[in-house]
């Protein structure tokens, strides 16, 4: 199990360090605190959706609404949580439980998670829209401060993407609630059969899916200093695309944390590096697809090689 | 070739750029690169744009004016994608940037960036709202206003509109219905009963009028954003009711059949837009801010109308499924940069 665990976040880490040579080697200003910093920062905000993903992948569940819900986070960020904070963070929290709330339900109807989260990205995306009919808004002065803060060693980019992986790592792999959560994905019966109540389980997860997707938004607002309605909608098929990148499975309770922010890393690395290529961007979504089935297949070699041995 | 013919040759290259040097600040951006990053390809109009810049930049670059001009579109048309092909551009070691934007607001983080690092981005059609940046600016709302007025013009005595809209959530689509609101409060024997979202294309515009339609009572008028009347035309027609008085937006589809119908029934209607050469103005303002010279950093480019009377020629000039379009020059960027000082 410990061999499989490394082999899941070895083929990721070497993706991204591949990409990366390739991306020094084509434009060498990138080699730099600054320009590391240009080349991640929007890589923050889509490691955290992506971490949002994983929490719903991890239960087994699929989310179609990341990108919508982090573009409501955005919108309330711009908006509400910079006018009238305390009011601001109200919403930001009920939008967390409404989360929870939203597992539970799927949970204890025996809903497609597939086609509730999809009904739910038209929800919020109305919600978006009504908040901030044309594009708007502002980041709050602490939050634009904390997205451009200038550590010392390693640009914010890189700083952020380790924290969340570290944070991330001891909440789903290392502690016992992680273990547990991911077991409701593995086998969700057997937990039950352990005396755990899986319907609060599958709320956790959720909630914890909502709290990242809330910390998406908020970091995508610091960045880009204010919101629209559709900032954030291609972040849905980023975030799935990162956590299948980063070694986890659609099977459920196989996901991997650090593997999920390196999955995000490579995935806006790759968009950038197919820019410096100068490839037509009628090309790029059929490049950055080839990339991923590329890697795909990488771990499917592996993985055979590994069966026979 | 001989020597002699040679040296003919370079000294006669030299003179034109010699002569071209002397009107454009030549000698200051001939080592410059700009960028041209735009958020969407996927319309007509885009499509034009794109090959005015296009054409606009191989000329310049031929002609040694700057020493790089690439178009750079983003693939799905998001403000988090281009905020990410923005910081790559600062990477590329670009001098200016020419943005037509995907959000007002939502880049404004990444074109700081980019003015720190100290390149010059002009915005135009799309704008932003970071102070660091210029912005070539069309007065959307005035464009509305100047459909209800022409309408008023036309009708007297009023009646109902249906209104078709852009893109919802786009500011474009915002301002000219704030326009067009405008216009009806002022034109008060005008009423609003009806509006759908066309999404600036005919199918769309098509489908979502022939939906609405049934439960309308009788429209008099149609006010439009461009790359939707057509549409609407037909939706019209396969309605079976009459084709009330549709303002368009310039594509070729729109100006054929106005063309048809005014030679059947004596059709007459007015079509406006902003041209998409104004990349071309885009670029040419860049070119000037990287040559020293003093540019307001608000500036506002005229749109393009066709009447009755330059109908024919509009629908001569632009090739089929595209828009009309003017492209600019130089001296035109002058001419706007002189208007607003």
């Amino acid at each position: 199990m410990s061999l499989l665990a490394r082999y899941r976040i070895i083929l990721p880490a070497v993706s991204l360090a591949v990409l990366l040579a390739a991306t020094f080697w084509m434009q060498p200003r990138a080699m730099s605190y600054f320009g590391l910093n240009l080349l991640f920062n929007l890589a923050v905000p889509i490691a955290l959706a992506t971490i949002a993903q994983m929490m719903i992948i991890m239960v087994n569940d699929i989310d179609l609404s990341v990108g919508a819900f982090v573009s409501l986070v955005a919108c309330i960020t711009a908006t509400f949580l910079n006018d009238a904070p305390v009011l601001g963070l109200a919403m930001l929290l009920a939008l967390i439980v409404t989360y929870a709330v939203m597992g539970a339900v799927i949970h204890a109807l025996d809903l497609p998670a597939i086609v509730v989260t999809l009904g739910m990205s038209f929800v919020w995306g109305g919600i978006a829209l009504f908040i901030l009919p044309s594009p708007g808004g502002s980041s709050p002065g602490w939050l634009r401060t904390l997205m451009t803060v200038k550590p010392p060693l390693a640009p914010m980019a890189v700083v952020a993407s380790v924290v969340i992986a570290v944070v991330t790592h001891f909440l789903v792999i290392r502690s016992g609630l992680g273990t547990v959560l991911r077991g409701v994905g593995g086998n969700a019966r057997s937990v039950q059969r352990a005396g755990w109540p899986v319907i609060r389980l599958k709320a956790l997860a959720y909630g914890l899916a909502g709290l990242f997707g809330v910390l998406a938004g908020m970091a995508l607002v610091g960045l880009t200093t204010s919101a629209d309605a559709n900032i954030a909608l291609r972040y849905t098929l980023l975030s799935i695309a990162g956590v299948i990148l980063g070694g986890g499975e659609f099977t459920g309770g196989k996901v991997s944390p650090t593997g999920a922010v390196i999955g995000a890393l490579t995935l806006t690395l790759a968009s950038s590096f197919l820019s410096f290529l100068r490839l037509s961007p009628d090309w790029q979504i059929g490049a950055q697809g080839a990339i991923l089935i590329l890697v795909l297949t990488a771990r499917l070699v592996f993985r055979q090689k590994r069966a026979e041995a | 070739m001989t020597i002699s013919k040679l040296l003919l040759g370079a000294a006669s290259l030299a003179m034109i750029a010699g002569a071209a040097s002397a009107e454009s600040h030549m000698a200051e951006t001939s080592d410059k690169r700009i960028a041209l990053s735009n958020n969407y390809a996927g319309n007509s109009w885009r499509q034009a744009m794109l090959q005015t810049f296009e054409e606009t930049a191989e000329e310049a670059v031929a002609n040694g004016v700057v020493a790089a001009a690439d178009a750079y579109t983003t693939s799905e048309n998001q403000a988090t994608e281009q905020a990410a092909q923005i910081q790559n551009m600062i990477l590329q070691g670009y001098d200016a940037i020419v943005l037509n934007a995907a959000s007002p607001t939502a880049l404004n983080g990444a074109v700081k960036e980019a003015c720190d690092a100290g390149l010059t981005v002009v915005s135009f059609d799309g704008i932003v709202t970071e102070p660091c940046a210029w912005r070539i600016a069309v007065d959307f709302a005035a464009m509305g206003r100047e459909e209800v007025d022409y309408l008023a013009s036309r009708l007297p005595e009023g009646g109902n509109l249906l209104e078709i809209r852009g893109l919802a959530g786009v500011f474009v689509d915002d301002e000219i219905s704030k326009g067009i609101h405008a216009g009806v409060e002022e034109h008060d024997q005008f009423e609003i009963v009806g509006s759908v979202h066309g999404d600036w294309a005919q199918d769309v515009a098509q489908k979502a009028v022939a939906g609405i339609l049934p439960s309308l009572p009788e429209v008099v008028g149609v006010v439009t954003q461009g790359g939707d009347g057509y549409g609407a035309a037909q939706a019209f027609e396969a309605a079976g009711r009459d084709t009330p008085l549709i303002v368009l937006g310039n594509r070729q589809d729109e100006l054929q059949w106005w063309a048809e119908q005014r030679d059947e029934n004596g059709y007459e209607t007015l079509s406006l837009s902003i041209a998409p050469g104004v990349a071309s103005l885009a670029f040419w303002v860049a070119q000037q801010v990287l040559a020293g010279e003093d540019v307001p950093k608000d500036l506002t480019v005229p749109f393009l109308k066709i009447t009755q009377d330059t109908l024919d020629a509009a629908l001569e000039s632009t090739p089929e499924g595209s828009v009309a379009n003017v492209v600019y020059t130089l001296e035109d960027a002058q001419e706007v940069i002189a208007e607003a000082k």
